[in-house]
């Protein structure tokens, strides 16, 4: 092997390796806790105490949960078509996996610096309703199929009215890249501005992700388990990692476009000894514990509100304000070159 | 109608909502105990599991008057008695069915020596059906076990008595 070849593919290719390695860890680490957060959270606000056995505080519950999963039999039904109804699960975990790549943890931790960034994301997460319609159709059950059809109409009626918001946030800082999204420039009133996207976001990104008070494709009471009801095992394990992964990954975008991704906030000069990546990590579990919160608090929508909230007020409403803000910049002469 | 729609705008009945949550999750002590650890408070009269009782010399008091028998409405109890070798009536036979038994407490009631008695324990569940059917030599030995909390419960509910 010559020295230029090791210098250009190997040496490369391995921290590339090493890099995605640590990220997949950290992803499924986050998803780990997030679980047990979650029932700790939700717990606390039930006044009850949440998994308190495994473990100091219960801290070794996912643990003990994964591999439980894990030691199970995988059921695959008889009716079922079997090559699909394996694809499926996969195909949701990794392409909830694959969005990773673009988002900035911290100015320099990026595995894949892409121009367009903010595009890759929104159609990588635009077919995670393809694995779960795959899934739905596959199981060849009624719940499940059921399932399948209100996840991909709510998950399709919610990105439009996320792509015109993050419209609104492209017009202000005038790149896809979500490197520069962080570092543009925004002005305090530009952030009161937006401030009214960033919480029809929140709601879109609930609806998006499938998560209470938008759990409609799961709704455990009228069909009890949607598109998962068929899965068992590691399969299901699967389609729950992935679930989670996008909850996170979607919490991360939320920072990444609204809150300053890993700036310290406020930009407060003296919050900037600690380093990048905490307060990113921080930024993120803020929006999880909305997440978690949500859940919490409210009760499930029925279908009906569901799409009229996604038709007929996000849409109207994120349309405006796009019209608004170009208004305004337009006026100010500040669009960014 | 103006108002109702600045509310819905304004999310006010959903920021009242999440903050009762939050007023929840920081302000409300928790109503649920970590069980195997902690347990929750017991009445002195609490009817748990049966144990039969002796005197501080270590004979038993059951004298076979075999009045728990006749009140038990589950018939859980069997009796079987002859006089000792000191002639003295004693029990040669004394099972309670735990899985007939309802826990009503007349044994103990009707006894007229305090010997039957329900004492404090309420885990005492088994794998198996037999392990429920309590034989005299069980009996004793709950009581042997619990002595000194059955003693203080029925101190302090004799008032009451």
């Amino acid at each position: 092997m010559s020295p230029e070849f090791m210098n250009i593919y190997v040496i490369p290719g391995a921290m590339m390796l090493l890099h995605i390695g640590v990220l997949v860890g950290a992803v499924i680490g986050a998803v780990a806790y997030m679980t047990y957060a979650e029932r700790k959270v939700m717990g606390a606000m039930q006044r009850r105490q949440g998994p308190m056995l495994v473990g100091p505080f219960g801290l070794l519950q996912p643990i003990a949960d994964g591999i439980k999963l894990l030691s199970k039999e995988t059921i695959v039904p008889t009716q079922s078509n079997k090559p699909v109804f394996i694809i499926a699960p996969i195909l949701l975990f990794m392409l909830a996996l694959v969005s990773w790549v673009v988002i900035p943890v911290s100015a320099k931790l990026v595995v894949a610096d892409l121009n367009v960034g903010i595009l890759f994301l929104f159609a990588v997460s635009s077919m995670g309703v393809y694995g779960i319609i795959m899934a739905g159709w596959a199981s060849n059950s009624k719940y499940a199929f059921l399932g399948a059809m209100r996840s991909a109409s709510q998950m399709i009626s919610y990105e439009v009215s996320m792509g015109l918001i993050i419209v609104n946030v492209l017009l202000v800082t005038g790149s896809l890249n979500l490197t520069e999204i962080v570092l543009a420039d925004r002005p305090v009133w530009m952030q009161v501005l937006l401030f009214p996207m960033l919480i029809v976001f929140i709601i879109s990104i609930l609806a998006e992700t499938n998560r209470a008070p938008f759990d409609l494709p799961e709704g455990e009471s009228e069909i009890t388990g949607g598109f998962m009801v068929e899965y068992s095992s590691m399969s299901y394990a699967l389609f729950f990692l992935g679930e989670y992964a996008n909850m996170i990954l979607m919490s991360a975008l939320t920072v990444v476009l609204f809150l300053g991704g890993w700036l310290p906030p406020f930009g407060i000069e003296a919050l900037s000894v600690v380093p990048e990546i905490i307060w990113f990590v921080l930024k993120t579990c803020l929006i999880l514990f909305v997440f978690i919160w949500a859940r919490a608090t409210f009760p499930r929508y029925r279908y009906d509100q569901l799409m009229r909230l996604g038709w007929k007020i996000f849409l109207p409403l994120t349309l405006l304000w796009v019209v608004l803000v170009s208004g305004i910049l337009v006026y100010t002469d500040s669009l960014p070159q | 109608m103006f108002v109702q729609y600045a509310k819905s705008f304004l999310l006010y009945d959903i920021v009242k909502g999440l903050l009762l949550t939050l007023k929840y999750m920081f302000f409300m002590p928790r109503v649920t105990i970590n069980y195997p650890y902690e347990k929750g408070p017991i009445s002195p009269r609490f009817r748990g599991e049966h144990a039969l009782r002796r005197y501080p010399n270590g004979e038993e008091r059951c004298i076979a008057c075999k009045l728990c028998e006749a009140i038990c409405p589950a018939l859980a109890i069997t009796i079987e008695a002859e006089p000792r070798e000191d002639g003295s009536r004693r029990t040669t036979r004394y099972d309670i069915d735990m899985t007939k038994c309802i826990y009503c407490g007349l044994c103990a009631e009707a006894c007229p020596v305090d010997a039957i008695v329900e004492g404090p324990n309420f885990e005492f569940s088994t794998e198996t059906r037999e392990e429920l059917y309590y034989n005299k030599d069980k009996l004793l030995e709950n009581g042997d076990k619990w002595e000194a909390q059955i003693a203080a419960n029925l101190v302090a509910d004799a008032p009451y008595r």
